[in-house]
């Protein structure tokens, strides 16, 4: 995936301020500082691992070894809606692997990456804690449970209706602006 | 100046340097331990777990790599429980290795061989499934190195030899079976700025990293 120019600029400036704060190069401060740039950006593109990498005075390649060695960080901009497919014991028995099949058809994307757009983000996780309604689907903080591929249809459907409201909403706001 | 010790390795009488370690000392004697990702001088990763030995006094099999010989040690490189062992170690390196030792540049050049014919392993793993990803892609971007990941045993040999040769271009990336030994972001050898020196594919134990003929 491609990132865009302002994406790169902001991750740079980002992860420069956070180094700001660590004037030592003693390595332990790697992950911590990684840590910090996620929270910010919401996950670790390569410019940031470039700028971190020459402030510990370390190879690239070192700083990309730690950040695909641990789930917790993400290299690619997460979505604004991020869709979560558990496969934990239950959601895997009751088919959760058929409704990851089934986002990853209908939004073109593999698991763990994010549409072209920045609309959606895939990404499986282990259990969330209701298997009764096993297979279940998160989906901005909102739980679904008891997903089929027709849910799936569904669920993206109403939101693109959501988000055609919200311009709508704008675009009068905008018209109601330039009329005052 | 460091102590000679005395120690007996398969019987056999043997002097080294107090604190070298135990698997260089057997190869110097010409014991064979079988071995990967061991390089003399540097710090052992103990990452293959094939040099296992017994140690007397010791419960268990120790790896040879990181076992500093003293006096009066007595090792056997051979029992039930290291041949256990090795045997099971050797076969999962095999299940993710692409064997196709006709037309690889490592043959008859190649660690997994030797180790195959000295314990009398097969190559082809016989419980195991082969789990090799195809589709990883071949490094061809270099005028003198190819890299084949697919046969790449993770052994870390390239990355100490990048290191210390060339630019330091390499280490692992990602964990469990998709880890590969890879550049920053992923991108051919030439992007990373490869010098294209040549001491990887020089430590390469299997056909992985080689020079084009």
């Amino acid at each position: 995936m491609e990132l865009t120019e302002e994406e790169i600029k902001t991750a740079k400036e980002t992860s420069q301020n956070i180094l700001e704060n660590y004037t030592c190069t003693d390595r332990g401060k790697i992950i911590p500082v990684l840590q910090n740039i996620q929270n910010e950006l919401g996950y670790v593109p390569l410019p940031a691992m470039q700028t971190v990498s020459d402030h510990f005075e370390l190879p690239a390649v070192d700083i990309y070894s730690i950040v695909t060695f641990y789930n917790q960080f993400r290299l690619i901009p997460p979505g604004k809606n991020q869709v979560k497919v558990c496969m934990g014991t239950a959601c895997h028995m009751r088919g959760g692997q058929i409704i990851l099949d089934s986002w990853e058809r209908r939004l073109d994307i593999k698991c763990g990456e994010t549409t072209e757009d920045r609309e959606f983000s895939l990404e499986r996780v282990a259990c969330v804690g209701c298997c009764t309604l096993a297979p279940v689907v998160v989906m901005n903080e909102e739980i679904h449970g008891k997903v089929t591929p027709t849910r799936v249809d569904g669920l993206l459907y109403s939101y693109q209706l959501d988000k055609e409201q919200e311009e709508g909403e704008e675009q009068e706001q905008k018209a109601g602006e330039e009329n005052e | 100046m460091s102590k000679t010790v005395n120690l007996t390795i398969d019987d056999k009488q043997v002097s080294a340097q107090e604190g070298e370690m135990l698997l260089w000392v057997a190869l110097e004697n010409d014991i064979y331990i079988p071995h990967l990702c061991a390089m003399k001088d540097y710090t052992p990763y103990a990452a293959c777990r094939l040099c296992f030995v017994e140690v007397e006094g010791k419960k268990a099999p120790v790896t040879s790599c990181t076992q500093p010989v003293y006096e009066n040690m007595v090792v056997h490189t051979r029992s039930e429980r290291v041949d256990e062992l090795v045997k099971k170690g050797f076969e999962l390196i095999m299940s993710n290795h692409h064997l196709d030792c006709k037309n690889c540049p490592g043959n008859k050049n190649c660690e997994l061989q030797k180790i195959a014919k000295a314990r009398k392993l097969p190559l082809k793993p016989k419980k195991l499934i082969q789990q090799v990803n195809e589709e990883l892609p071949i490094d061809d971007s270099m005028d003198k190195i190819v890299y084949d990941p697919r046969k790449c045993v993770l052994c870390g040999k390239c990355i100490t030899a990048c290191k210390e040769n060339g630019n330091g271009i390499l280490n692992f990336a990602h964990r469990g079976i998709d880890r590969v030994i890879t550049t920053f972001g992923n991108i051919s050898l030439k992007e990373a700025g490869c010098l294209d020196c040549g001491a990887c594919a020089e430590v390469c134990p299997v056909g992985a990293r080689s020079i084009k003929e």
